[in-house]
Order: C-alpha cells, then structure tokens, then sequence
C-alpha cells in the first residue's frame, strides 16, 4: 500500500520533472494561438499559418544551432552577420555561372555555402577556446568582419542572383511543398530532429551538457572541453548555412539589412525554448517553439486592427515577457 | 625708380597671388552614414564617384569621404575631419536632432556646410541644403494611385522607419489620395528592409482578400512585396508603387512591367549634385547658398533610361 503510493508520486514527480517544462514553451505557443484567433479570424486560414511557420524557418534553424553553443556555456553574436556573408558568398559563386547545368551547380553552390558557414563557426570556436576569450568579444568582433565583408562584396549595395533561370529552379526550395508542406517546414523538422538526436542521444551531446554544467568537472572527467565547444560553434556554422539555403531563394539577394538582428531573436527564440542561458541544460524541440513564438507574436501584430504601428515593439515585448511568465508559473507549480 | 620698382615688386606678388588661387589647394569633407540599406549603399557609391570626378576637375583640391554607422560615430568623425583642416563640409546626417550641435561647431571653424537630405533642426546652420521632396514622394504616388485606380479602391501602406521623412512622405500621400474614394486599409512599418515588407505583406495578403494597389515608397521594399504577391497568386492587385529609384526598378519601369507601372524618383545621387554645387561655390565663387530641392520626378517608360544607372550597386 505504502510502496504504491510512494511509487505513484515517484512517477507523478518524473512526470512533472519532464513534461512541464518541455511542455511550457508549447502552452505558450498554444495560448498565442487562441490569442490570434480572437484577434482575427483570418489568422487560423492554412494559408497564413503556413507562411508564418515557413518563415520562422530562418530563425528556428539557427536556433537549434544556437542551443548548443549556449547549453555549452558559450554565445554566438556573429551569425546574422554570418548569414548575410554566406548568403552573399554563395550567391557570387553562383553568378560565375562556372559549373554547367542548374541542378550541379546548385548543389555545389549548397555545399560551398554550408562549407563556408562551417568555417566561420570553426573561426569563431578556435578564437573563443585557443584564444580563451570570452565568446561575447570573440562573436561580436567577428559580427563585424562578417558585416564588413558582406558590404564590401556587394560594393555597398545588394548581392542578386544574375541569371534568372537559376533563379527559377532555385525557387521552390522556399515557395515549394512536398505533399502540402513546405519545404522550409520540413527543413526546420530535419534539422530539429538531427540536433535532438546529437543532443540527446550521442556522446557528444552530454559531453555539450557536461561543459554547459560545470567546465571544471567536464575536464576532470576527461572530455576535451575546447575540442566540445569548438564543434559547437561549427554545428551554429552549419546550421546557419541551411538557413541561408532556405533564405537565398526567397528574395535571390543578399542586402546590408540581411539578417540585421537575428543573433537576438535566435537567442531569444533559445531562451523562450527552456534552454538556459547560463548553459547545462539544452531544449530543442522548445528552441524551435520559441522560434514560433517569435514569428506569430509578429504575425498576430500585424493582423490585429487596434495596434497602433508605432506601438507594436512594446506590445511585441510585453506578449513575449507574459508567454515566458505563463511558463514559468506552470514549472513553478509543480 | 624705387617706387616702380616697389609697384612692379607688389604687382608681381598679386600675380603670385592669383595663380595660387587659381590652383589653391582645398579640402572638402564628405561625411555621411554607412552603407547600411540599399539607398545609404547608392549615396556612398555617388559620393565616391563625384569625389573622383571633382578631384579631376579642380587641381589642388581634395575630397575626403568618411563613412559612419550610427549618428554618434558620425560627430565623432565630424571632430576628426575638421582637425584635418578643412575648407567645406558636404554631409547627410544620420538624424537631425543629433548632429545639428556638432555640425553648429564645425561651422564656427569657418567651414562652409552644405547638408544633405535631412534638414538640421535649426536652419541657419546650413549654408546649403541639398534634398529630394518626401512630402512630394508621397504626393506623386497618392496622385498617381488615385488617376489609375480611377478615384476609388483599397490601398495598402508600407511605412520605412518612423522618422520624420516617413512622416513627411506618408502626409504627402494623404495629400495626394485627398478628396477620392481610396481607402487606406493599412498602414505598418517595414523598416526599409526587403524581409520585413516581405513578411508585412504576407500578413496584408492574409488579412484583406481585395487589395487595389500597394504604395510602399521604397524600391527596396518593393522586391519584398512582389515575391509575396507573386507566392500568393493574388490577382486583385493592379501595381505597386515604390520610389527612390533603384536600378532594378527603374529598369523594371523601362521594361514596361504591369506591376511596376512608374517609379518616384529620391535619387541617392543627390549628394553628387550637394558636392558639385559646393565645389562650385568655393571654387569658381558661384553665388550656391540657399536651397536646392529636386524634383520627386515620375519615372514612367518614356524617361526611365534617363534615371538608369547600371553600374551603382543600388
């Protein structure tokens, strides 16, 4: 008798331990969504909901990058720089026009950009471990260069795709669906459930918790701390190079205001997720719902008729400090 | 004798004189924001241009072009720029309520100020103004919207930042749609960037089911709200207006685009004109104090090759 009911909260605790927390971001989302309802009924058409969540893409994308760098203890500043250069990179090769064909020369230019984006992580985690300065300085100097180096390739004004041809195969990759998904949206999901899997499932995952928790005690144990948080900072490359390749065929350009301030709403698309700032714990699945969050916020403002334009930053920030606060009131109350 | 010689000594001196100034050295400062957007991007590349073109022009003279991210950069430059030793300052503000004092004490070095664009708080300060019309931008467009559209239709209105040009551009629409049946549906911010008019538009496409025409004073936007019509597959939408006077568009304008039936010209070549006049003034003593507004000219197929720039990145 006593065993059962010892047993029973057991399980109840497990349960709270697990699920509210994981879940809150998502009571969030759903609290938003009423929300938008009330607000217009247009804001629950297919249509619009398709659009808002194909174009969180970007930022959910990188997201999930950003929740390793940071459940790892470190911080990426530079990767909205990092995504108008790749984009501005990959665009340039691609108006060379060297490699016949439009299918092989979109797939090397997709590789070269992920290569590229890769680069600039491992830049990023080489200069933060071997230099052992803080990531904050490191990321906001390469923020920078990165910026710089866009402006100057593009001479000052935007980078286009020339031929228009290309252009056109290159397009569906953002406007195009498989079997009435949007590819955008698949990606978000390929990439979530590649970075869950790293996170959780693999060494190298609690390895990244491990360092996140307590630098220290990761050494002592013997993992290589510099070797973990410089894989982190290349996994934030890579995954800001797919969101370029889902970026590019949108607009065909890259332009000074590309990726203007999305270093912010990944951090907070991060932090809305669950994962902590401090490092040690790590949310994937609530990154991309944090991400979400973001882009309905926006969307719900843009909707609703009794915003004035000039007030929808405050009203933005104050929806995105009262979704964290529903959150952390059902944590708090188990 | 002594005094003829005396004469000839002094004559001699004034000739010295004149020659020197005939190729007198001389410095003028261009001091302007960063390529930050697509319009900032064009206005460095002009400044550039003209920079090369008057130092061929005038022996002697010098032109220094200095580029600043943010309005505080800006006076911090401005410091820079007048230690250096000038003899004019060509500048476009970041904002005015920021720079009016700094640019106030390069005048009280005796430089001449030629301001560009964004008027200074205080008007004295200016010995020239160099500007395009935002009140007549947006009038232009509202005239044109309300001829095409015959007097009566839905609009949608994309705003840039909220400063005073927007303001001004915005007030001017009004003005111009005044006394029709056009009825503005609504009106948001898309921050002079393509993505942000991208996703403005998206969400007007969802919130409205019939929408005449898009006004969205900025060529750079525009790329943004075409791709989201044209995802969309929305055909109530007769044409987009936009203004400045990006290459694409003008060329789109040439071309005889249905979408992009006109262009409003706010041409980024208008600090070439503000050096130009300068150079003018302090070289060949042109009286160029005052005012000197340009046209918000309406670009339509007839004229459009005389606005094209094809190799300005904007």
């Amino acid at each position: 008798m006593t065993d059962t009911t010892a047993n029973k909260s057991a399980a109840r605790r497990s349960l709270g331990d697990i699920d509210l927390r994981a879940v809150a971001p998502f009571v969030a989302l759903a609290f938003l969504l009423v929300l938008g309802a009330l607000v217009n009924p247009n804001f629950l058409g297919v249509d619009n909901l398709l659009n808002v969540l194909t174009r969180s893409a970007f930022i959910a994308i990188i997201a999930v990058g950003a929740t390793f760098v940071i459940s790892a203890g470190g911080l990426d500043l530079s990767v909205g720089a990092m995504s108008a250069f790749v984009a501005g990179v990959m665009i340039l090769f691609m108006n060379t026009g060297v490699i016949e064909g439009q299918i092989p020369m979109l797939m090397v230019a997709m590789l070269l950009a992920v290569g590229v984006g890769a680069l600039c992580g491992l830049a990023n985690g080489v200069i933060t471990t071997a230099g052992r300065i803080e990531p904050f300085i490191v990321t906001l100097g390469t923020m920078g260069i990165f910026r710089a180096l866009t402006i100057y390739l593009a001479e000052g004004g935007s980078i286009a795709m020339k031929a228009p041809d290309l252009r056109a195969a290159y397009r569906p990759v953002y406007f195009g669906n498989l079997f009435g998904v949007p590819i955008p949206i698949l990606v978000i999901l390929a990439v979530a459930l590649i970075g869950a899997f790293l996170l959780y499932r693999t060494a190298f995952g609690r390895h990244v918790i491990a360092v996140g928790s307590n630098e220290d005690v990761a050494r002592y144990s013997g993992i290589p701390v510099n070797r973990v948080r410089t894989l982190t900072y290349v996994i934030q490359g890579v995954c800001v190079a797919i969101a370029v390749l889902v970026y590019v065929p949108r607009l065909g350009a890259a332009t000074p205001t590309t990726g203007l301030l999305w270093e912010l709403q990944a951090i907070t698309a991060v932090v809305i997720g669950g994962t902590a700032l401090k490092g040690g714990v790590g949310r994937i699945w609530g990154t991309v719902c944090g991400a979400l969050i973001l882009e309905v916020v926006g969307n719900i403002m843009v909707l609703s008729n009794f915003v004035s334009e000039y007030l929808i930053g405050a009203v933005q920030g104050a929806i995105i400090i009262i979704a964290m606060l529903v959150q952390r009131s059902l944590v708090r109350r188990r | 004798m002594r005094k003829l010689l005396l004469g000839s000594v002094a004559a001699g001196l004034m000739l010295v004189a004149g020659l020197a100034q005939a190729q007198e050295s001389k410095t003028i400062a261009v001091s302007i924001p960063a390529a930050d957007h697509g319009w900032t991007g064009g206005v460095v590349y002009h400044a550039q241009e003209q920079a090369k073109r008057l130092e061929q022009r005038y022996p002697g003279l010098k032109v220094i072009v200095k580029t600043s991210p943010d309005g505080a950069s800006q006076a911090n430059a401005l410091e820079d720029l007048t230690t250096q030793g000038i003899d004019a300052l060509v500048t476009l503000p970041h904002n005015s309520d920021e720079l009016t004092d700094p640019i106030r004490q390069v005048k009280d070095k005796g430089v001449f100020i030629t301001v560009v664009d964004r008027a200074l708080t205080d008007n004295s300060v200016a010995d020239l103004y160099v500007a395009g019309n935002n009140p007549a931008l947006g009038r232009v467009a509202g005239e044109y919207i309300k001829e095409k559209l015959n007097g009566k239709g839905k609009v949608v209105v994309i705003r840039g930042l909220p400063i005073v040009i927007d303001e001004e551009r915005n007030k001017g629409f009004d003005e111009g749609i005044a006394g029709s049946d056009i009825e503005v549906l609504d009106r948001q911010f898309g921050n002079w960037s393509r993505d942000d008019a991208f996703k403005v538009m998206q969400d007007y496409l969802a919130k409205y089911p019939q929408i005449d025409a898009v006004w969205t004073q900025d060529d750079d936007m525009a790329v943004g709200v075409l791709e989201a019509i044209s995802q969309a597959k929305r055909e109530d939408i007769q044409f987009v207006i936009a203004g400045a006077g990006m290459k694409d568009m003008i060329k789109k304008v040439m071309d005889g685009d249905k979408m992009i039936p006109v262009d409003i010209l706010y041409p980024p070549a208008m600090v070439a004109v503000a050096m130009d006049l300068t150079a003018a003034g302090l070289y060949d003593h042109l009286p160029v104090r005052g005012s000197y507004i340009l046209d918000a000219t309406l670009v339509t197929k007839d004229n459009a090759k005389d606005f094209y720039y094809p190799d300005s990145p904007f």
